[in-house]
């Protein structure tokens, strides 16, 4: 099974897999956090249009990529926060960026093979130069992810406080998702653009799930990422199935179980139940007496590092 | 700063949002180490008054000074507590990283955790008794205990001047008690002059110097045995608005909550 790693193309299919999940695994958290997963895979529906017209005008798709995700990501954060959080707006001009993409496909009459590997990955068609180009463009998402990781974690929980606190919260917004832009350009080598969602969001989502720290939920992301990258490109070597295929079926597989038996709950919490305010009480101290008895403080194991 | 300058000083300041006046000719003084209470019915501007200090919103007329400046935003001796944001239950967040944000959230750059940053956070979260929250997910918390983490975000950069935006919002009783108490006592051990956004007076009566009441683009200032009286309100509201003061509790009647 392993003999496949003696061919260059898979190495190079396992490098830019890597770093694509790596990038994916961080960027799809802050995804998550904000609330703009729909809005992820927009952006990959809207790269789809513009890979395939670069296509057709002859250039590589990475480039009509980058331009049609890069232009999405200011417009989508230039929009409204209503309007961002629309699915129903989004979605109308998601399924249009669909539509063009097909209209590009049907006018090419080159590679077939091409057209497909936009859209569903591939493991056979990356170049070193590839990688080198992924290994360059990860490296600047580091670098600026590295200066304004904070402020943006920060933007993301609490938008009002991070605004009273100096920070340039719509340019970090708009920042952000030209970052997932050039990550969703940089995946679609591996998993092609209609799958990217799977990369981007299931990683996150799981291990959300499974720990409350930002800190680690980014790092069990990226390994999951690395994991379904690595297992989906080796087990695509040694047979005839898409690649693509098997990480989202991986993620999937992942996912649910995690979902299923993990519980956010506030089960086994003794919650005070909220009382009318004392305005309808004649007697305010008795009032709060009363509340006092019927309902004890609750008890519950906040010390133990309780996974919900 | 002297003691007599005041914390806060607007002169004739009006507020327009939208094309819309939301606030006219307000002219206010508040003192160091006051505690304050902003009431009114829902779109009067308090909102607006608190955003205006912390320099989110511009005055359209009129003269705003804070601390003996203009204001804008990312002022450290400022503390704030904004208007309860639902707390996702999906925020994977414990206190103690809501608490780190109030100390360093703004700062670009990776932050290197360090023993010193974890005492100052650990001392802010025992100031507000919230110590043994630290470590769960904020989510799970109770409304009370979510709003102590808040203030303690808010203090932990030690300000002077404290603003909280309908702290007791959807508390219950005892929660509410709780918030008040500690917003007192930072108040009166700290020096630190408190702003409170609230709709309803009584819990926090006992400890409140002035009210600021606005309504209908008016405001009335004062002591709450001066504003919080049928005739003030009358003239606030422009209708008749009675004052029921009762067992030591305000009940107002006929006033749009």
């Amino acid at each position: 099974m392993f003999a496949v790693f003696q061919y260059a193309f898979i190495q190079n299919a396992f490098l830019a897999g890597s770093l694509v999940a790596i990038m994916a695994g961080i960027l799809g958290y802050f995804l998550v956090a904000r609330g703009l997963t729909f809005a992820g895979h927009a952006l990959s529906s809207i790269g789809f249009a513009g890979a395939a017209g670069a296509v057709l005008l002859g250039i590589s798709p990475v480039y009509g990529l980058l331009v049609s995700t890069v232009g999405a990501a200011l417009a989508i954060s230039v929009l409204g926060r209503e309007i961002r959080e629309r699915d129903v707006a989004i979605g109308v001009i998601m399924t249009f960026a669909l539509g063009l993409g097909i209209l590009f496909l049907s006018l090419y009459r080159g590679y077939a093979e091409q057209a497909y590997s936009i859209l569903f990955g591939t493991i056979v068609g990356i170049s070193r130069i590839d990688v080198l180009v992924t290994a360059g463009l990860s490296l600047g998402i580091l670098a600026i992810l590295a200066l304004v990781g904070r402020p943006l974690l920060f933007s993301s929980f609490d938008p009002v406080m991070a605004e009273a606190r100096g920070l340039p919260v719509t340019f970090l917004g708009s920042l952000f998702l030209i970052l997932v832009a050039v990550t969703v350009s940089i995946a679609m080598q591996v998993i092609g653009v209609l799958l990217v969602f799977a990369l981007l969001v299931g990683p996150p989502a799981t291990a959300i799930r499974l720990v409350h720290r930002p800190g680690s939920i980014i790092i069990l992301s990226i390994g999951l990422g690395l994991v379904y990258t690595w297992l989906g490109i080796l087990l695509a070597a040694n047979s005839s199935w898409p690649v693509s295929f098997y990480i989202t079926t991986l993620a999937f597989v992942v996912y649910l179980p995690v979902r299923l038996f993990s519980s956010h709950g506030k089960d086994g919490r003794n919650r005070l139940i909220r009382k009318p305010s004392s305005f309808f009480t004649p007697n305010f101290q008795e009032a709060v007496e009363e509340e006092k008895e019927t309902n004890p403080a609750p008890s519950f194991p906040i010390n133990e590092k309780h996974n919900v | 700063m002297d003691r007599q300058d005041p914390v806060i000083l607007l002169e004739h300041v009006g507020v327009n949002l939208g094309g819309t006046p939301i606030l006219e000719d307000v002219s206010l003084s508040i003192g160091q180490g006051e505690f304050v209470v902003i009431l009114g019915p829902n779109g009067a501007g308090k909102t607006t008054l608190i955003k205006l200090l912390l320099g989110l919103i511009k005055p359209s007329a009129g003269s705003v000074r804070v601390l003996e400046d203009a204001p804008r935003c990312g002022r450290r001796e400022i503390g704030y507590v904004p208007q309860r944001r639902a707390i996702d239950v999906e925020m994977a967040l414990c206190g103690r990283d809501l608490v780190g944000f109030g100390l360093d959230g703004h700062r670009w750059g990776i932050g290197i955790p360090s023993r010193k940053r974890k005492e100052k956070i650990d001392s802010a979260l025992r100031k507000v008794d919230a110590l043994d929250l630290a470590d769960a997910p904020v989510g799970q918390l109770s409304g009370g205990e979510q709003q102590r983490i808040l203030i303690a975000q808010a203090l932990i950069s030690d300000p002077c001047l404290l603003l909280l935006d309908e702290p007791l919002a959807n508390l219950d009783l005892a929660h509410q008690q709780e918030v008040v108490a500690l917003v007192n006592k930072v108040c009166r051990e700290r020096g630190v002059t408190v702003l409170l956004v609230s709709h309803d007076i009584n819990p926090l009566l006992e400890f409140t110097d002035q009210v600021i009441y606005m309504a209908n683009n008016h405001t009335a200032i004062g002591t709450p045995d001066e504003v919080i009286t049928s005739d003030a309100l009358s003239l606030l509201y422009g209708s008749a608005v009675e004052v029921v003061h009762a067992k030591g509790r305000y009940f107002v009647v006929g006033a749009e909550t």
